[in-house]
């Protein structure tokens, strides 16, 4: 079972819940996928609309609703939407993230460490999102996140563990749970990110525009089923040379 | 008495209390955020603060999503 900050969760998929077609359709992935862990980003309401309220169809006694920072384009930023969150009532932890560049979406680690400083010193839980690099990773752990989540590679592109070998390396140095986060486009990409012992990966895009997304999102936590488990198994080394599987002898029948 | 919300005008009168300004909008307060002149008000002071002439109100809730291109 993983634990984050104290709080358990038995499943190592967390979901984000944008882009997804309708209210339903997002509920009904998020219910196939075993998910406890939601993202939830916050925006103006819209007051021509004032009733499209997307997140009132999740059931929040299952769902961890847990609040990012997205569209912060500096600390400052990422500061008042944390703060926002925080008073909504919905408890104080928060993903944080710090894009300021919308073409890459790439998380800036200078704002995102010291928007983490702060909000650290404000009580809040924080778990940062940024690129793969390790020492970032260690530094945010000093400043007290409770989490990492490094990506595997930029939103939304689905390309996979671009970052595999710093996600390797952030793994193995790391004090607190690593999730992959990002990039993540098959159930093959995030069973590799568990069988590289990541703790958890979270995952929206390739669920939330897949051909039948609850079908996806099933598939997913499948797939983080297996690399956990393959992780855990002990997973056997690559090798340079062949060898062979049957025993060499008892062949003279053969020759 | 004119006070902006969510980057639009309104006309209200004086002596609206916010928690009604947001009741007549048609939103349910428990599922939302108050920003009132850049600083966010407690659930309690919704409920007691009336709003001031020329004030900013901003009105935030959770949606679906996480960072995405514009």
């Amino acid at each position: 079972m993983l634990t984050i900050a104290g709080r358990t969760f038995h499943s190592r998929l967390f979901l984000g819940t944008g882009k997804f077609s309708s209210a339903a359709m997002m509920n009904e992935a998020l219910l196939a996928s075993g998910a406890e862990m939601v993202t939830v980003a916050l925006r103006r309401i819209d007051l021509e609309d004032p009733q499209d309220d997307i997140m009132s169809i999740l059931d929040r006694t299952r769902f961890f609703f847990l609040p990012n920072t997205s569209g912060a384009r500096d600390a400052g930023e990422a500061v008042r939407l944390a703060r926002l969150a925080r008073a909504s009532g919905g408890g104080n932890w928060v993903k944080l993230e710090v894009t300021p560049d919308p073409r890459t979406l790439l998380p800036d680690p200078v704002e995102t460490l010291k928007a983490a400083d702060e909000l650290v010193r404000e009580g809040f839980i924080v778990l940062p999102y940024i690129n793969a690099d390790p020492i970032l990773s260690l530094r945010l752990q000093d400043a007290g996140a409770a989490a990492v989540m490094p990506l595997g590679a930029p939103i939304g592109t689905n390309k996979g563990l671009l970052t595999g070998y710093q996600i390797g390396i952030i793994i193995e140095q790391s004090r607190v749970p690593v999730v992959v986060d990002a990039g993540l486009g098959a159930p093959s990409h995030a069973a590799q990110a568990m069988e590289l012992g990541a703790d958890a990966v979270l995952v929206n895009t390739a669920i939330a525009v897949a051909g039948d997304p609850v079908r996806m999102a099933a598939a997913f936590a499948l797939a983080v089923q297996a690399g956990r488990d393959a992780y855990e198994a002990g997973l056997g080394e690559q090798r340079e040379e062949p060898s062979a599987s049957s025993p060499r002898d008892g062949l003279d029948f053969l020759r | 008495m004119r006070i902006t919300c969510n980057g639009e005008e309104y006309t209200v009168e004086e002596g609206k209390r916010i928690s009604d300004f947001i009741q007549e909008l048609g939103l349910a307060a428990d599922t939302l955020v108050v920003e009132y002149n850049d600083r966010i008000l407690s659930k309690e002071e919704r409920e007691t603060m009336i709003l001031g002439e020329g004030a900013t109100l901003e009105l935030i809730r959770f949606v679906g999503g996480g960072s995405r291109s514009c």
